[in-house]
């Protein structure tokens, strides 16, 4: 027995589709993107210490995703094989991350439009870090293959406008690592009601003062746990001597 | 007699093919049309086509591994380049240097290293020294056909083993064997002189840079009685280059550094030219 066919407008076909993969991604926990003073830094809420939700791609590039987890493992995977193609037909300096944005959208793009294929559930962001703060690059992919260039920080994932929220209180761009970690931690804890503890925190930078041409560096847990346990009391003399300048007290 | 190939006008049979005392068609056909032969294809002497790079010496010490190459390319007899780079980092935590046809060597690097980075990113963690090692020797044996041509490719592999915390080294053939190397090893056209030399030099409590002391004797002694490998040139300050590699990782070691210890060898080789006096028992 065959089901009967009904006729369904392509208006709600793409609703559909689009309400289908916005809950899956809302049932997920959240990752920030954000820039830094040195860089680009990725903090995601992810228990699991081996299904990660940031990665590398490449020299520069980096790559964080919520929803579902097998779908954005296949998109990292062919990231990774289309930035090494790539720089090794031509040059390591010629893989970029708008290139790679591109790709990602094409994909998620024609994946969103295949009626007999169902929409993926993620968003993506796909981050690079220039030689100085001014080339560095956050793209933000949705289901839909849809592309957006953002400034300063990109949350995604179910407590995403939360946390955007917080972050846009008090988030600076030029702070020192030990310090933005601290922030974006913040507004995790902000937008929970509770804080990020270091055993649910997945964090990694793409830090443009490393010496190697591999940028990407994933951050320990000892090192999450020292930015994000309370600062001790500020004594006044060590202050004025903090070489963390501008960026120390700005916020 | 010379064969005359070329038969001018109608002869029934050709004169020289009667003076041949073999019943062998092979030999018939090699002396007298020898480009009929597969073995008459392609280059008779590859030397004369790419620049070929010439010895690596490799050796382990306490606390890591220590791998220099020279300089020199040649092509032939003529130097093609004086300031080549063979030995590269191949990851964070292991090193190849490569002898043989250069263009086909450096490509072969490229392709390791990509290949190494390539499974880090994907599987999110690194290859054993073992596997990495493997890997080499199945691109190794990718060249096979054209080693066969003479455009052959000796790689030599050196890392540190984090899981027996030591470090060792790889030599290779062009067949893609891959051979686990105690102590030291040298590959290229120099490698008979710089294994001779560290035969004598070797120990295995050396430091890394006692080591680095011995690979850049070991090349001395290579340049020293083979014409394909550079010796240190003072006049242009080009110096081997020397790569090590620990728990810390891989360092390639600095142009003050290494200018320092190539200038001490080069003295020491002033009072004794044939290098340090080992002793006799």
């Amino acid at each position: 027995m065959t089901a009967p066919m009904f006729y369904v407008s392509p208006e709600q076909q793409i609703k559909d589709r689009a309400d289908f993969a916005r809950a899956g991604i809302a049932r997920g926990r959240s990752v920030v993107v954000a820039r830094y003073r040195d860089g680009v830094l990725f903090l995601a809420e992810n228990r699991s210490q081996s299904l990660r939700k940031v990665a590398e791609i490449y020299d520069r590039i980096g790559f964080a995703a919520v929803g579902r987890y097998s779908e954005f493992e296949n998109l990292r995977i062919a990231g990774i094989r289309h930035a090494d193609i790539r720089g090794y037909a031509y040059d390591r300096r010629d893989v970029g991350g708008r290139m790679l944005a591109n790709a990602y959208a094409q994909v998620l793009g024609t994946i969103f439009s295949t009626v007999t294929e169902k929409p993926y559930e993620v968003e993506l962001v796909v981050a690079e870090v220039g030689l100085d703060p001014a080339g560095d690059q956050l793209f933000r992919l949705s289901f839909d293959g849809s592309i957006t260039d953002e400034r300063d920080f990109s949350v995604m994932g179910g407590s995403a406008e939360a946390i955007a929220a917080a972050l846009r209180e008090t988030y600076a761009t030029d702070l020192a690592l030990p310090r933005a970690l601290a922030q974006v931690a913040a507004a995790f804890g902000a937008a929970h009601g509770e804080p990020l503890g270091v055993e649910a925190a997945e964090a990694a930078v793409l830090d443009r003062t490393r010496h190697q041409a591999r940028k990407f560096r994933r951050l320990a847990a000892a090192e999450v746990a020292a930015a994000l346990e309370p600062p001790p009391a500020p004594k006044r003399r060590s202050r004025s001597r903090s070489r963390g300048g501008v960026g120390e007290t700005a916020v | 007699m010379t064969a005359d190939l070329n038969f001018k006008g109608p002869r029934l049979v050709p004169f020289d093919l009667l003076a041949e005392r073999t019943s062998s068609f092979c030999d018939v056909v090699a002396r007298t049309q020898p480009q009929l032969l597969p073995a008459a294809r392609g280059p008779a002497s590859s030397a004369d086509l790419a620049p070929t790079a010439t010895t690596i010496v490799a050796l382990t010490t306490a606390d890591g591994v220590v791998m220099a190459g020279d300089r020199r390319a040649t092509m032939g007899s003529l130097i093609a380049q004086r300031d080549i780079q063979k030995v590269f980092a191949a990851d964070e935590f292991s090193a190849v240097g490569i002898a043989g046809s250069a263009g086909l060597a450096i490509e072969v690097v490229k392709l390791f290293r990509v290949e190494l980075e390539h499974y880090e990113k994907i599987e999110g963690a690194p290859l054993t020294l073992d596997g990495k090692a493997n890997r080499l020797a199945v691109l190794i044996r990718g060249n096979l056909g054209l080693a066969l041509q003479g455009f052959v490719v000796i790689p030599l592999f050196a890392g540190w083993d984090a899981e027996c915390g030591r470090g060792r080294i790889f030599s290779y053939d062009a067949t893609g064997g891959c051979y686990e190397e105690t102590g030291f090893h040298s590959v290229g056209s120099g490698s008979v002189f710089a294994r001779g030399a560290l035969k004598k030099l070797y120990r295995p409590d050396f430091t890394v840079s006692k080591g680095v002391q011995a690979a850049v004797q070991a090349l001395f002694d290579a340049a020293d009685d083979d014409s394909a490998t550079g010796g240190p040139d003072l006049a242009r300050q080009i110096y081997p280059v020397v790569v090590t590699v620990t728990q810390a990782g891989v360092a390639r070691v600095g142009e003050a550094d290494l200018a320092k210890v190539t200038n001490l060898v080069v003295a020491s080789r002033q009072r004794r030219p044939d290098g340090p006096e080992a002793k006799l028992a």
